[in-house]
């Protein structure tokens, strides 16, 4: 680990650090680049209000969770690193969990087990050992807000096609009419699709971004 | 002729013009209605004096049977759910008439968008229009029940050509049956316009249940059949009180359907799949013409007539107990057979594989149908699935080929 010498003063919102944030946004973007954290992108994208609580959920876990890995990287001797980075995840989704418990109970009946396999959500552990086992506390959080930005916006990107094709609603609001009492456009035949509810549509859907991305930047499409 | 190819050659966007951008279609037209006089720069391989739109068109032809059949079809049992049906040649004009309202929309829908969305790639993509689409776009109308809203169809073919085409490099780069990727779309989008009771004989869902004559109740054979996918407790019921329940209840069901009445198509289904009649017509085309490979198709048959008389012998419930040829000749088996399983792009293309290819697609598609109620047509499902497996199929026996040419070197 070659850690760069950096000048004392470094300012805070430095053009490096900004990368830090930007970048998983777009070109480094966590689950369509590195297609990590595809399970929950799968299980939780059926309403946009999921997806914004899983993302402030693993948001949660990832910023305090690199800044202690960052905190400790000098001191974790580096054939228990593993374990302990996963004691630290452990004690933050727990946390994390027990808080959606008391303060948010429906959302957090809906996203029932799946809050507690953020525990297994490989951006984070991913995170953990590629960043911030090897920087400051400071870029290490940086670099958790724009991952979990990368990550949210996909899930977000993903349940408002979820959403709107599959249930006909928009955040909750019903766009199309009433669909059981058969109002607005439901009166005219039309029917939310099934297919779109169920799991696999979310892979369809990533992989629709997957490809508007690389249509766009040329330079992120993989060779053989 | 002379005066159409000028009229065309005088519209054609050349380079410069504005409209160059749009020369596939243009291209697209003109070797619809001609041969085109330009040959292939370098070596090319040829196999057969056929091009691909020429092979297409045959297909098309091959299916013209079913879909004048899936015409009759529809306006048959129409008329039977309104209780004025009456024998095969009873209103017949009428039957057909009412068959062609029904099914020509589908058919213009299918194509329509279709060909909408393979031009705006194609023009996108600066290739030329290719024919893919002619087949695939006779496929789906076929495999899709007279009733289904245009929408739903419209809706389904852009994501099958998007999805199961387009994102893989257009025609012939596909790797799943498109118009099996849009049925597969529409039945488990849409699952209440695509199974059970209310969409197989067309108009029966608007129907008040008075007005139903009895004994019609709307539903498929393998609907019907479905109902009997599902164990009897011996512990419950004794064992031989079971095997009297089967029995009751599969012969019933056979004597309400006769063979040669599902061979004929009289059944309710989804348009082109019921005769197998009009199947075999088109199946004699495609093989006369050498484009359907009568390896797969054979293999396919032979697979389901294996599973078939294998769960015949063992059976666990009634469905099991059907005579594995009155599995040939209901739901869409014979149709899969010839025009599905057969698509040389997404199929096996080694010979040998061709073989294991479709017999395990028969036999899935028969293990499918007996043990999961909930999936009455098994057909689709095993032929995208075996569509998946082809690469692989291919795959180990051109391994094993190398592998035995080799212990063959070595020996020598």
């Amino acid at each position: 680990m070659s850690e760069k010498i950096k000048a004392p003063k470094e300012p805070l919102f430095s053009k490096k650090n900004k990368r830090l944030v930007t970048e998983p946004l777009d070109d480094n973007n966590p689950v369509t680049l590195q297609v990590l954290g595809i399970c929950s992108a799968l299980a939780i994208t059926v309403s946009i209000e999921q997806a914004l609580i899983m993302t402030a959920a693993v948001f949660f876990v990832l910023g305090l969770g690199n800044v202690i890995i960052s905190l400790l990287r000098n001191s974790i001797p580096s054939r228990i690193r593993i374990i302990v980075q996963l004691v630290v995840v452990a004690a933050l989704v727990i946390i994390v969990d027990e808080l959606l418990k008391a303060f948010l109970p429906d959302p957090a009946e809906k996203l029932s087990v799946f809050v507690g396999l953020i525990i297994t959500n490989c951006i984070i552990m991913g995170r953990f050992e590629a960043f911030a086992m090897a920087n400051k506390p400071w870029p290490s959080f940086l670099d958790a807000v724009g991952n979990t930005l990368g990550y949210g916006m996909i899930l977000v990107i993903v349940s408002v096609i979820r959403e709107i094709l599959g249930a006909g609603k928009f955040f909750g609001f019903e766009l199309f009419g009433d669909r059981i009492k058969g109002t607005g456009l439901y009166e005219y035949g039309y029917m939310d699709n099934n297919f779109i509810i169920l799991a696999p549509f979310a892979l369809f859907a990533v992989a629709l971004i997957i490809w508007v991305q690389r249509a766009r930047n040329k330079s992120l499409i993989e060779e053989h | 002729m002379k005066s159409l190819e000028k009229f065309m050659r005088k519209l054609e966007p050349t380079h410069d013009s504005k409209w160059a951008k749009f020369h596939p279609v243009w291209d697209s037209l003109y070797t619809f209605a001609f041969t085109p006089g330009e040959t292939t720069q370098k070596g090319s391989h040829i196999r057969d004096g056929i091009d691909l739109k020429r092979t297409m068109f045959m297909v098309i032809v091959a299916l013209i049977p079913c879909l004048l059949f899936g015409m009759y079809n529809t306006g048959h049992w129409h008329y039977v759910a309104e209780g004025t049906a009456g024998g095969f040649m009873d209103h017949f004009g009428d039957k057909l008439i009412y068959g062609l309202i029904k099914v020509l929309p589908i058919v213009i829908v299918s194509y329509g968008v279709g060909l909408g969305v393979e031009f705006i790639f194609c023009i996108r993509n600066k290739h030329a229009i290719q024919e893919g689409f002619l087949v695939t776009g006779m496929l789906i109308p076929l495999i899709v029940p007279a009733d289904i809203p245009l929408w739903m169809l419209a809706f389904a073919t852009v994501f099958a050509v998007v999805l199961g085409k387009e994102v893989f490099g257009g025609t012939g780069m596909n790797i799943v049956n498109i118009a099996l990727t849009a049925r597969a779309f529409l039945f488990f989008g849409y699952p209440t316009e695509m199974s059970g009771d209310k969409v197989w004989m067309s108009g029966i869902g608007d129907m008040a249940k008075a007005d139903i004559p009895e004994g019609v109740t709307g539903a498929t054979q393998l609907g019907e059949l479905a109902s009997f996918s599902f164990p009897q407790e011996e512990w419950a019921y004794g064992a031989e009180a079971v095997a009297n329940i089967q029995e009751t209840a599969i012969s019933g069901f056979q004597s309400a359907w006769p063979i040669w009445e599902s061979f004929i198509g009289m059944i309710p289904g989804s348009i082109g799949e019921t005769s197998v009649a009009a199947i075999l017509i088109g199946a004699a085309v495609l093989l006369y013409t050498g484009i359907g490979s009568w390896k797969i198709m054979l293999s396919f048959v032979l697979g389901g007539l294996a599973i078939g008389a294998l769960t015949q012998a063992c059976a666990v419930n009634p469905y099991m107990l059907l005579d594995p040829i009155n599995h040939m000749v209901i739901g869409g088996f014979a149709f899969g057979a010839v025009f599905m399983i057969t698509d040389p792009v997404s199929g096996a293309q080694t010979s040998t594989g061709k073989y294991i290819y479709g017999f395990l697609g028969g036999a899935l598609s028969i293990t499918i149908r007996v043990f999961n109620g909930a999936y009455p047509e098994g057909v689709m499902m095993a032929i995208l699935f075996m569509n998946v497996m082809a690469p692989m199929i291919d795959h180990y026996v051109i391994q094993s080929n190398i592998k035995r040419r080799l212990k063959r070197l070595k020996t020598a």
